[in-house]
């Protein structure tokens, strides 16, 4: 360690101002700020400070993604195998196919997103920003394993500037970048991006998996809803069986990459919600408003809309309702900031997120547009509460005046 | 906050009578300083040594005999110290003159004995002013911040004087005198003041947090605060005409060999006071004039500076080679987060004066509000005052806070932002242009 410490110290002046690399300043200070702890004091105020840092923050969020990830990987694999037919999964091959079907979307991210965070920082000489981490690992998370990754880099490109980089940074962006990323997506490629294909991966990779038939439909289970007609919802794996509440559960089925396991979800919730992270009054009140609009549909049940099959503990199992109560929503900068305005947010989100998978049959998923339209509503929400306060501090001021 | 290097024994140990001792006008705020007295002059005990531009009957005077030995003057010849050489010869006592219970004799008497500057007012967090006719008044008896003496404690004995205090500043209030104790104090009552319970837990020991939870400070409105010392000094001014302007230092902090309370005069310089107690392990130490939250680090040519019963040191940390500290997994880092392991241990810490992390703009929230126990928005305030916005801080409540009432979030804060200079700017934003 002493070593490496005396290397940085040796390398130091020449990213210094007037030195031979001082255009990499930025890049430099990243790098030695997340090998040491800087020794830098308080020079005014309070004399010690939390060892907590934004730094530790995002990589708890990273590290609770962890088990979303791992799963996705080994559930691309279980995919690709059920949807040829195999009757055996081996554990450690379906790994194998999901890590590599994933990585270069990871890689794709973390260098398109961290290069324009790299090059902004220095452009204006400030400390690179640790929210990118996160955001680069919630990306391929969210997409379907089919993404292109061209369409990944543009998409990624898009929100990092004009979602973050022209408000100001990591801290000041009014949506939450990832999301952008993917609704652009979806917005942008709406052939590639929705559909019967892009959630399953259907080619060999480096010889492992199954190349499937050009013919092959792998339709997510609020993909068959949207195109469902009937009266009797019966929602198929990729084999043809009905799949069970256990099944979508544990995330063995076809989505997005890292959002089908409500367990996987759960445990991440627990690691944010133990270390204080990520707000609960969010994830609560995100839930409750999913419930809530759930059951108001599916007393409301009718063929027309066929979501409004759906049990309430359902919508919160399938599709992206469950990731996007745990680690999109709670995104601090992006939700509403006041206690109160947190619940509101919360709820907005969940009725919303169901309302519209339920009631608009051209979005066969809701949460992603649910959380966009709280994130533009929470500054609004917050204004109310402020303005709550604001007025409570008036009425005393008149009361007083009275009296 | 759990910090190491507290005190075992809380009586006076010791007492220093330091060489020399300095004013610092800063300590102040609101005091806009003019000297009475010049290099070379000779001062007694109580005698004037600079008043306010404002109100020329608010003086700062000096705690011992002795000569001026120097005026240090900073940038634009603003007066930054006087340094008073103390004489060994004890002075002559001056008759003691018992000011009339009536109200211009006893704020005549208050400006005259430097106790008037010892005390508070809100708005602006600034020395009381000529034209206040304060709406309450509120005293708190605790001192909640890490490793501070109990104030309590401190007045044992002087029931009279403070009975006499609350009678005296009574003349000065139409409203209630309120003291704030600890949870569960034996406290007597006080004819003429009211007692009010908080929970002994910083920042509840700060009069402002007091006064938000008693009756928040409204706009038009004037409160003073003051602790219970101050209080005390000033009932012992009413009954005998003296004041004591000794005070009782708490030497503690992770990085003093034995912590212990000395009686010595406001100004000391704190090399006197800590002598040999620092340890000598090789470290960069931080010498605190105050507690670790609202101190200034003085270093060991500085001095006691006023309000602070308190001198912490600490180790600096600017030599350290911490390797990955955002990934620690250590119990000894200080943190209220529970991702760090230390808090749930219920250990001491000896935390060191690095910022642990860089500068960053607001990106948690909800995490002032855990710290500021007020009917305030705090990241709102903040942001209100960062933008210069008069009506925004208005109505959000800036006539109610103290940079010391923002000091825990400061403390908190992963992003590391320099809340209570933010907030004395802000005062002093509003006070000039209001």
């Amino acid at each position: 360690m002493k070593a490496l410490r005396n290397y940085l110290n040796r390398i130091k002046p020449n990213f210094e101002p007037g030195g031979k690399l001082q255009s990499l300043q930025s890049v430099f200070d990243g790098f030695e700020t997340f090998l040491y702890t800087p020794n830098t004091t308080s020079r005014s105020g309070v004399n010690v400070h939390d060892s907590l840092d934004s730094k530790r923050i995002m990589i708890i969020v990273v590290l609770a993604l962890m088990p979303c990830l791992l799963f996705g990987m080994y559930n691309t694999g279980y995919q690709n195998w059920l949807a040829a037919g195999a009757t055996e999964f081996p554990f450690w091959q379906l790994m194998a196919y999901g890590f590599l079907a994933v990585i270069p979307r990871i890689l794709v991210a973390y260098v398109v997103g961290l290069g324009i965070e790299f090059a902004v920082a220095q452009w204006r000489h400030e400390e690179i920003q640790e929210g990118f981490l996160v955001t680069g690992i919630l990306i391929p998370l969210i997409c379907p394993v089919e993404t292109p990754l061209w369409m990944l880099a543009v998409a990624t490109a898009f929100s990092v500037i004009f979602v973050k980089e022209v408000f100001g940074g990591t801290g000041y962006n009014v949506f939450n970048v990832a999301l952008v990323t993917r609704a652009f997506l979806f917005f942008a490629y709406p052939a590639q991006m929705s559909g019967d294909k892009v959630f399953v991966s259907s080619r060999s990779i480096l010889g492992l998996g199954h190349d499937l038939p050009d013919g092959f439909t792998g339709a997510t289970p609020l993909g068959q809803i949207a195109s469902f007609a009937g009266d009797k919802l019966e929602l198929l794996n990729l084999r043809g069986d009905v799949i069970s509440t256990w099944d979508a559960f544990l995330g063995l089925i076809p989505g997005s990459f890292g959002e089908t396991s409500t367990l996987c979800i759960i445990i991440g919730a627990a690691l944010l919600l133990i270390t204080g992270i990520a707000s609960w009054r969010i994830m609560l009140s995100v839930v409750v408003g999913g419930l809530l609009m759930g059951w108001i549909a599916n007393v409301f049940q009718t063929p027309t809309y066929p979501a409004s099959f759906l049990s309430p503990i359902d919508q919160l199992l399938f599709g992206g309702f469950a990731f996007a109560a745990v680690f999109m929503a709670t995104d601090p900068v992006t939700a509403a900031r006041t206690g109160a305005g947190k619940y509101i947010y919360g709820l907005l989100v969940g009725v919303v997120a169901v309302l519209i998978r339920t009631y608009n049959n051209g979005y066969p998923e809701g949460a992603m547009l649910a959380v966009l339209l709280a994130n533009a509503l929470a500054p609004l929400i917050d204004y109310c509460v402020v303005q709550a306060n604001v007025s409570r501090r008036m009425r005393r001021l008149r009361q007083r005046a009275e009296a | 906050m759990r910090l190491e290097g507290s005190l075992s024994v809380t009586d006076v140990t010791a007492t220093v009578m330091p060489e020399r001792i300095a004013v610092v006008p800063d300590d102040f705020p609101g005091f806009l300083p003019k000297l009475d007295i010049k290099e070379g002059d000779t001062v007694g005990i109580g005698s004037p040594l600079m008043h306010d531009k404002n109100d020329t009957e608010v003086r700062l005077v000096s705690p011992v005999a002795g000569t001026v030995e120097s005026v240090v003057r900073g940038p634009r010849r603003k007066i930054e110290r006087v340094v008073i050489m103390t004489s060994p010869t004890p002075d002559a006592a001056r008759p003691a003159v018992k000011p009339e219970m009536t109200e211009a004799s006893v704020r005549a008497a208050l400006k005259s004995s430097g106790l008037w500057a010892m005390m508070r007012r809100r708005p602006y967090d600034i020395i009381p002013q000529a034209a206040d006719s304060p709406r309450d008044i509120f005293v708190t008896a605790m001192d909640t911040a890490p490793l501070a003496l109990n104030l309590e404690e401190m007045t044992k004995g002087m029931e009279a004087y403070i009975a006499k205090g609350v009678e005296a500043l009574k003349l000065l209030t139409k409203g209630n005198i309120y003291i704030g104790v600890a949870k569960g104090s034996a406290m007597p009552d006080v004819k003429g003041a009211e007692i009010v319970e908080f929970p002994m837990l910083h920042p509840a020991g700060n009069v402002g947090v007091q006064i938000a939870n008693i009756a928040p400070v409204n706009k038009g409105e004037t409160v003073w605060g003051l602790d219970i010392v101050t209080l005390a000094k000033i009932g012992r001014l009413m009954t005998e005409g003296t004041v004591d302007y000794s005070v009782e230092v708490a030497i503690t902090g992770s990085e003093v060999v034995s912590p212990k309370v000395v009686k010595t005069i406001p100004g000391a310089p704190l090399a006197s006071l800590l002598k040999d107690d620092v340890k000598n392990d090789g470290r960069h130490h931080r010498i605190i004039s105050g507690n670790v939250l609202t101190g200034t680090p003085e270093g060991e040519e500085g001095y006691l500076r006023y309000p602070y019963r308190q001198v912490t040191v600490i180790p600096e940390g600017d030599d350290a080679d911490e390797f990955m500290g955002w990934a620690s997994l250590s119990p000894s880092k200080m943190s209220e987060s529970r991702s760090f392991f230390g808090k749930l241990l219920g250990k001491r810490f000896s935390p060191d004066a690095r910022l642990q992390g860089g500068r960053r703009a607001m990106i948690m929230s909800g995490i002032y509000d855990e710290y500021v126990p007020m009917d305030i928005l705090p990241e709102y305030l903040i942001k209100a005052i960062i933008a210069r916005d008069i009506d925004q801080m208005e109505a959000l409540g800036i006539y109610e806070v103290a940079p010391e009432d923002f000091a825990l979030a400061e403390y908190a804060d992963p992003s590391k932002l320099e809340l209570q200079r933010i907030v004395r700017e802000g005062l002093d934003y509003m006070r000039s242009e209001v």
